[in-house]
């Protein structure tokens, strides 16, 4: 399937695959630090696993900066 | 307010464009801004909003001038190592503008004193280092229905949107703080210099087109750029209402070391 990943195609061989595997997949570091947007909702942790990523989904895995002062 | 010459000289650059005018450059003149924290974020922020003529600027910072500060916080130099930030600041900012009311608050932004602290001032700006003060800044702005400009930044890497109500907030993405020490800061990650001036003034210029009413702020929008590659997006986000409900603030810090203790 194809899906554009924080505006990049990518192309994976599965077909459909869940949130969790698919960042398993995408080697993102620390999972459990990052939200993730799907066709321009954002999923609350505990739906990672139950949401299936299909054919033509749009994600951004999105990350927490935290620096500004020190 | 009449400008007075000396004045319309200075704001002559804003007053010639279209968008901003007498009648923008005065909204500025009478505006009230809060910079939380006056480190990397804070410090070009401050510089331009004192530049811009802003008429008050609050800042609030607890921490002193240290040398590993002066590779991107502009606003301190290298004879204000040991001194106060606000003070330093302060400073700056009396050289860069003497019309510019400061009112430094030599302190953190906390749970118990943030509500009464934002409540004066028409846009706040987040230039806080750590998760506990960022949810806090969004957390009391959302609550007390003060728009303001979130920022991050970490290694060559920036993000920013801004809240103003009714849009959606830092929580709305980020659903609550990363445990203690998950995230690293840049004090550990390191941080590339000029990006805190890219992000701050990005800041700075949300807070003035806030002020003057005019373009599309970042709302609902978050900005995210990489330095290191020079590309720029930005992501659309929803607000959620269940996040935006707001009905105490607290000091995450404390909140976790409680948890621990049960």
């Amino acid at each position: 399937m194809k899906l554009k990943i924080n505006g990049k195609e990518s192309e994976l061989t599965e077909s459909s695959v869940s949130v969790i595997k698919l960042l398993e997949i995408q080697k993102v570091d620390m999972p459990d630090m990052v939200t993730v947007e799907l066709n321009g909702d954002i999923l609350d942790r505990e739906q990672f696993e139950s949401t299936t990523v299909k054919d033509g989904d749009e994600l951004e895995f999105l990350y927490f900066m935290g620096g500004g002062a020190q | 307010m009449n400008f007075t010459e000396d004045q319309v000289e200075r704001y002559s650059r804003h007053i010639i464009l279209q968008d901003v005018g007498v009648e923008g450059q005065q909204k500025i003149c009478d505006a009230k801004v809060l910079i939380v924290g006056t480190g990397g974020l804070g410090a070009p922020a401050a510089l331009y909003l004192a530049a811009a003529g802003v008429g008050t600027l609050g800042i609030i910072d607890g921490d002193v001038v240290d040398m590993t500060n002066l590779q991107r916080q502009v606003i301190h130099h290298t004879p204000d190592v040991g001194k106060p930030k606000v003070l330093s600041a302060k400073e700056k900012i009396a050289e860069i503008n003497p019309d510019v009311k400061v009112n430094a608050i030599q302190d953190l932004l906390m749970a118990h004193n943030a509500l009464d602290i934002i409540k004066d001032y028409d846009f706040i700006i987040d230039g806080t280092d750590n998760f506990p003060a960022k949810f806090l800044v969004n957390d009391a702005c959302v609550m007390a229905e003060k728009p303001f400009s979130h920022g991050g930044i970490l290694r060559f890497d920036g993000q920013t949107m801004t809240y103003v109500p009714g849009t959606a907030s830092y929580r709305c993405v980020f659903k609550e703080p990363p445990p203690p020490n998950a995230v690293p800061t840049c004090s550990q990650a390191g941080v590339f210099g000029a990006i805190a001036g890219m992000l701050g003034t990005i800041q700075a210029a949300e807070a003035l087109k806030y002020i003057i009413g005019k373009g599309d702020l970042l709302t609902n929008r978050l900005l995210i750029f990489d330095a290191l590659k020079m590309n720029f997006r930005t992501v659309n986000v929803k607000p959620n209402p269940e996040r935006l409900k707001i009905d105490k603030l607290v000091d995450f810090d404390q909140a976790v070391c409680d948890i621990k203790k049960d």
